[in-house]
């Protein structure tokens, strides 16, 4: 029973006061910038990254570093809920329906829905993890250079596939990222590339300070642009606990959320941000009162919220197995691997039992530290947003600017940030999204080396990668991925999808 | 012709909203409410929710008067609330006043204050 001996390692692990204790600062953490517009997990990750630097053990910091993602996930829908405000897109859906169930005096109802529907699915999706992350690990570890070359173009190839907006652009921004990551000494000669006889750019561009720059500084920068206002009226919870007639309701929508949102979470690019979306779209359709939707249905939010956390959850599995970051979320948790001392890959399953699997069992508890924080804090929350942008924002300039510099005592580092967040914003204006840079810098590095390494075993050969079968297989489907996002037809759906969303 | 009110949820609110009714019914004219959101967090106590605004209109139908409600959301409050009233040319803007210290007024200025000195037409202010 070797899961058995796993997750109870796990638990062992998770469950030891101080991981505890990280648990709880991570997912506070996380709900109070779910909670504000915006600046969503990412940006938070980035900006928080630095602080986990200087912790002993490397378990503790990813224990936090999750906390905050499936945090984040969760503070965004309570307050999506309770006040029209989504703090960040993937609980854009849960507003509408969510929302309106408030208005109608059911907020109660709504959160409590929210968090069985987030718990059950975080449950099912760490099954799902526990399960899928050893046998993947095994088959990862009979992987060579080309192999991991293929899966890595493939990895891209999906992430442009789902990125919103025009696939020429994520393209570019992929291409960008790709090419930023080669900036520095290569690897194996030593030469210095796009240095420009710089000194300090020899050593590459900083992912710290390109990550807080194009996520957490752009996203400032955004809000100064467009800043939105709510007021500030509480719909009033009373009645939390759903009654069995509704229990049955929920049921369905939770379990199909949590079977859609486990398989997308999985996916390279924006699984974890579709997932909420395809789920109300498939609700929708299958609901014999479709024209509930949008007026407070029930399935509205179940399920959304179901398919959210169950990505979020799932979106490990890349990580931990293969070390191919799902989403820009995950790059950042890479980041955290390394810095830590880890090279993230198939191996760290074996050599770090205890690390990963704690880090799947500090989910579940996560999961329930976040029922029993949220609800008796929805005050907290709310008091945060009245805190006026011209505090909040430089406040978190500065944090960022001073974690940043603390990483390395390297004041560039701090330029960069500045240069990437303006760099950041002029390309959210031009409409291209900055997720596939992060992925695009995160793996460009793993691709060239795997590139390279391949093509001096097949002593240059470039067909070493269509005549392995599993390579070409992976090609094929990467290649397939990129003609179904160009194919008219599809892109339409495409298109359709992401109106939505905006 | 119109009355223009300066609407902010406070102490002073229920008092003002009264003598804008008072002074509508009085002049045969609507009452505009503008309550403006500076904007500059996400979300603010200063903006009335949308039952608040459905219970204003209810309050001035009752009184026999047509209350309109605009919520624009600008950094400069009395600009905004001056704007207004020029836009429904105005015959009296009111507006709610509290005490302030010499020092608070320093720092964070006054809303009533601009809006009496800079206004073209009548105001009236209303303690609470």
């Amino acid at each position: 029973m070797d899961l058995v001996n796993n997750l109870s390692l796990g638990l062992e692990t998770a469950l030891q006061w101080q991981n505890v204790l990280f648990c709880l600062v991570g997912v506070a953490l996380g709900t109070a910038v779910g909670v504000l517009p915006g600046i969503g997990p990412t940006a938070t990750i980035a900006l928080l990254l630095p602080v986990t630097f200087n912790f002993d053990s490397p378990t503790s910091a990813l224990i936090m570093l999750a906390g905050i993602y499936y945090g984040a996930q969760y503070g965004g829908s309570t307050t999506a809920i309770l006040i029209n405000l989504p703090g960040e897109s993937s609980s854009a859906v849960t507003a509408i329906d969510g929302n309106q169930m408030a208005k109608k005096g059911q907020a109660g109802l709504a959160l409590a829905t929210a968090a069985i529907g987030s718990f059950v699915a975080g449950t099912v999706a760490t099954l799902v993890l526990a399960v899928a992350a050893p046998p993947l690990a095994k088959v990862a570890l009979t992987f060579g250079a080309a192999e991991y070359f293929s899966l890595v173009v493939l990895g891209l190839m999906i992430s442009v596939t789902l990125a919103r907006g025009s696939v020429p652009k994520a393209l570019a921004m992929v291409s960008l990222g790709i090419l930023l990551g080669t900036v520095g000494q290569d690897l194996n000669t030593g030469t210095p590339r796009f240095t420009f006889d710089v000194r300090e750019l020899f050593e590459g561009v900083n992912f710290v300070a390109l990550a807080v720059g194009i996520f957490g500084i752009t996203e400032i920068l955004r809000n100064l642009r467009d800043p939105q206002t709510r007021d500030a009226k509480l719909h009033e919870v009373h009645s939390l606990w759903p009654r069995g007639k509704e229990l049955r309701a929920m049921s369905g929508p939770i379990a199909r959320g949590t079977g859609l949102g486990s398989l997308m979470g999985i996916l390279p690019g924006g699984g974890h941000i579709l997932a909420p979306f395809a789920s109300y779209a498939a609700e929708k359709k299958l609901s014999r009162h479709p024209e509930q939707f949008g007026h407070g249905a029930l399935a509205g939010v179940a399920g959304p919220e179901s398919a959210n956390n169950a990505a979020a959850q799932t979106s490990f599995i890349p990580l931990l197995t293969l070390a191919i970051p799902a989403n820009p979320v995950m790059a950042l948790m890479i980041g955290a691997f390394i810095i830590q001392g880890i090279t993230p890959g198939p191996n760290v399953i074996n050599e770090q039992p205890a690390l990963v699997w704690g880090l799947i069992a500090s989910m579940w508890i996560g999961n329930v530290l976040l029922v029993a924080l949220n609800l008796p804090l929805i005050g907290l929350w709310v008091r945060m947003l009245k805190v006026p942008y011209w505090v909040m924002f430089p406040t978190i300039v500065v944090l960022a600017s001073i974690g940043t510099y603390s990483v390395s005592n390297n004041p560039w580092h701090v330029f960069m940030i500045a240069a990437f967040g303006l760099l950041g914003f002029v390309l959210v204006q031009c409409g291209c999204e900055p997720a596939p840079l992060l992925l695009g810098f995160v793996l460009g590095p793993l691709l060239e080396e795997n590139l390279r390494r391949a093509m001096l075993i097949s002593q240059g050969d470039p067909s070493t990668f269509v005549t392995r079968p599993i390579s070409a297989g992976l090609l094929a489907v990467g290649a397939l991925a990129l003609l179904v996002a160009v194919l008219p037809a599809m892109r339409k759906k495409r298109e359709k999808v992401f109106v939505e969303e905006d | 012709m119109t009355v223009v009110l300066a609407h902010v949820p406070n102490e002073s609110a229920d008092a003002a909203f009264d003598a804008a009714l008072e002074q509508a019914r009085f002049r045969g004219t609507g009452v505009v409410v503008v309550n403006v959101a500076p904007g500059d967090a996400p979300v603010d106590d200063r903006i009335v929710p949308e039952d608040g605004v459905a219970a204003l209109t209810r309050r001035g139908a009752d009184a026999g008067v047509e209350v309109t409600v605009e919520q624009p959301v600008d950094g400069d409050v009395a600009g905004a609330v001056l704007d207004s009233a020029k836009r429904h040319d105005a015959a009296l803007v009111v507006v709610g006043v509290r005490r302030r210290s010499a020092v608070g007024k320093l720092l964070m200025g006054s809303v009533a204050q601009r809006i009496i000195l800079d206004a073209d037409c009548q105001v009236l202010g209303v303690k609470g």
